[in-house]
């Protein structure tokens, strides 16, 4: 095994996807994802890659659709009033189907909001994230070793199916310090891109990279051709953490930070003889639906702990066809829930299933 | 440690410099009456030393530090009582620079009035477990371009090599001689080697200085 070196969550992110192949990197500052583009800008101009500090998120965007109609792997990074802005060009990458990865490390909103962790942007990312019938595959990460094994996966799963990934962080997950190695992570080689816009050398016809269909009927069947992508993906491509979950009678459903505080409480649980599990979806979209149809079939009561008002939890209860309640467990605005928060909600619904 | 009146502690981006600005402010409390710590970070909103505000009022300890360091107001700004630490001759003050150069160039205001009382030490805090310094030359450049922003020059280096969570004394060992080669490539003294509060009785007998740390408090 090669060493481990200590890195933020962000400089994680941006040392993966050097390692993934991604010499191209746009961006824009915004706290808590600065060191991304601080950790590019450093390193970029001596590998004879680009870093470009654009004028704003809506340019930077914009770049990426430029370098991946190219045909090479390209990333851009916010936190989620720059993400926002990025929503227009998010949607033209999803109607040209061009893969690239967007990393979104969330803090407190809406609006401005704060500079502290939240994970307020789910329905945001797992939705699609602009306009029109579209998604990106979205990627939770929890630990900052997953913030580098994710960016991988973000950038073979764009390529693969020719759309955006989103990486789905929270402030906590960008700026805390962990134990990684990045030399041993696994990245297979790039696939073929015939449809890049690389010049026709007179050997072929023109490719075209476009969002705009002045048939009706043609604009449609794009849609279809993509949502029946999406079922494959579906499929094929969830991603998620089981913990003792077995014979849980109470499952926790909760990803990134919000997993980490979950753990620890169901250990408590467990202590106190309450039998909780947790299931952490690692791909928001598609979302695990599986686990949680198959925990339904033995749990009594679901919990979804999250950074935000409730928004997960939409998906849990469509994921097990609402067979028994699910309760929220959250701190907005910035804040975390602490274990003690989530082990009361627990015994909460302990008492009322007894 | 022997202190002289103004220990001002510099270093790459995520070091460790706040922790051991926090641990030596305690430390001089107990050797001086009128101590202070200057948190200049204008780089980073978080991990601050404003985040051990209560221990340093318990000890007596006076923080010179931005109003909205830890807050949600994310501005790079100076403490209003910034020039204390150069025009108050009393106090001994442990400054908390922001890392790298562009972390420096908020020291570069003080440079004159440090360099003209030359009564300080200014100390490069290296780690060579983060990822932009495995080595001594890439640690040289770093200082170098700290140097070059705040205008002076570094006095002696301090080995905070660690793992967070996962460092054990085998880790804080083979990180000696890397130190070494800092030391020999910038022609400067290796003044300390700190270890997390656990590994310290396990190396006070192998590495000399030897300089203990508390950790400051982090979120879950």
């Amino acid at each position: 095994m090669a060493d481990k070196i200590l890195m933020k969550g962000n400089e994680a992110i941006a040392a993966a996807a050097i390692k993934a192949g991604c010499m191209h990197y746009f961006g824009y500052p915004i706290t808590p994802q600065t060191e991304i583009a601080a950790y590019m800008a450093k390193v970029m101009p001596k590998i004879g890659g680009t870093f470009l500090q654009a004028e704003s998120e809506i340019a930077a965007i914009n770049m990426v659709y430029g370098v991946s109609s190219a045909g090479k792997r390209v990333m851009t990074s916010s936190s989620s009033p720059g993400v926002s802005l990025k929503g227009e060009g998010l949607s033209y990458l999803a109607g040209s189907d061009l893969p690239a990865l967007i990393v979104n490390v969330q803090r407190g909103g809406p609006g401005l909001g704060g500079i502290q962790p939240s994970q307020s942007d789910y329905f945001q990312s797992t939705r699609g994230g602009g306009h029109g019938d579209y998604h990106m595959i979205v990627l939770a990460p929890a630990s900052v070793q997953e913030m580098a094994e994710l960016t991988v996966k973000g950038f073979e799963l764009a390529d693969t199916y020719r759309m955006t990934a989103m990486i789905l962080a929270d402030g906590t997950m960008g700026q805390m310090m962990e134990p990684v190695s990045i030399d041993d992570l696994e990245v297979k080689p790039a696939p073929e891109k015939p449809w890049a816009t690389t010049g026709t050398k007179m050997e072929r016809e023109h490719n075209i990279v476009n969002s705009l269909s002045l048939v009706p009927e043609e604009l449609e069947m794009f849609n279809f051709q993509r949502y029946d992508r999406y079922k494959v993906i579906e499929e094929n491509e969830t991603m998620y953490e089981e913990y003792k979950v077995d014979d849980a009678d109470i499952v926790i459903a909760a990803f990134g930070i919000a997993a980490r505080v979950s753990k620890n409480a169901v250990d408590e649980a467990r202590k106190l003889g309450i039998k909780v599990g947790l299931i952490r979806p690692i791909t928001l979209w598609p979302f695990p639906k599986a686990p949680f149809k198959k925990a339904a079939e033995h749990a009594k009561a679901f919990l979804s702990v999250e950074l935000n008002m409730g928004q997960m939890i939409e998906d849990v209860q469509l994921a097990i066809e609402s067979k028994c309640p699910v309760s929220l467990c959250n701190r907005a605005g910035g804040m975390i829930p602490d274990p003690a928060q989530v082990l009361n909600a627990i015994k909460e619904i302990n008492g009322g299933i007894a | 440690m022997q202190y002289k009146r103004l220990t001002i502690l510099c270093g790459h981006y995520g070091s460790g410099k706040t922790n051991i600005a926090v641990n030596m402010a305690l430390d001089l409390k107990t050797q001086r009456e009128n101590v202070a710590i200057a948190d200049l970070d204008i780089v980073n909103p978080y991990f601050r030393s404003k985040d051990s505000e209560d221990e340093f009022k318990e000890h007596g300890i006076r923080l010179i530090c931005s109003e909205f360091a830890s807050s949600n107001v994310d501005l790079p700004s100076m403490p209003a009582d910034l020039y204390s630490i150069t025009d108050d001759k009393s106090l001994s003050v442990i400054m908390d620079i922001g890392g790298d150069d562009r972390g420096a160039y908020a020291l570069g205001r003080l440079r004159d009035a440090i360099m003209n009382e030359n009564d300080y030490e200014m100390l490069m805090v290296v780690n060579k477990f983060r990822p932009l310094t495995p080595d001594a030359p890439s640690t040289i450049e770093v200082m170098r371009e700290i140097e070059a922003a705040c205008g002076i020059p570094f006095t002696g280096i301090i080995n905070n090599s660690n793992l967070a969570g996962e460092t054990d004394a085998s880790a804080v060992l083979s990180s000696a001689e890397y130190a070494r080669e800092v030391c020999a490539l910038s022609g400067l003294p290796l003044v300390l080697t700190t270890v997390e509060d656990r590994l310290y009785d396990e190396l006070k007998d192998q590495i000399s200085p030897l300089f203990r740390l508390k950790l400051q408090a982090k979120p879950v």
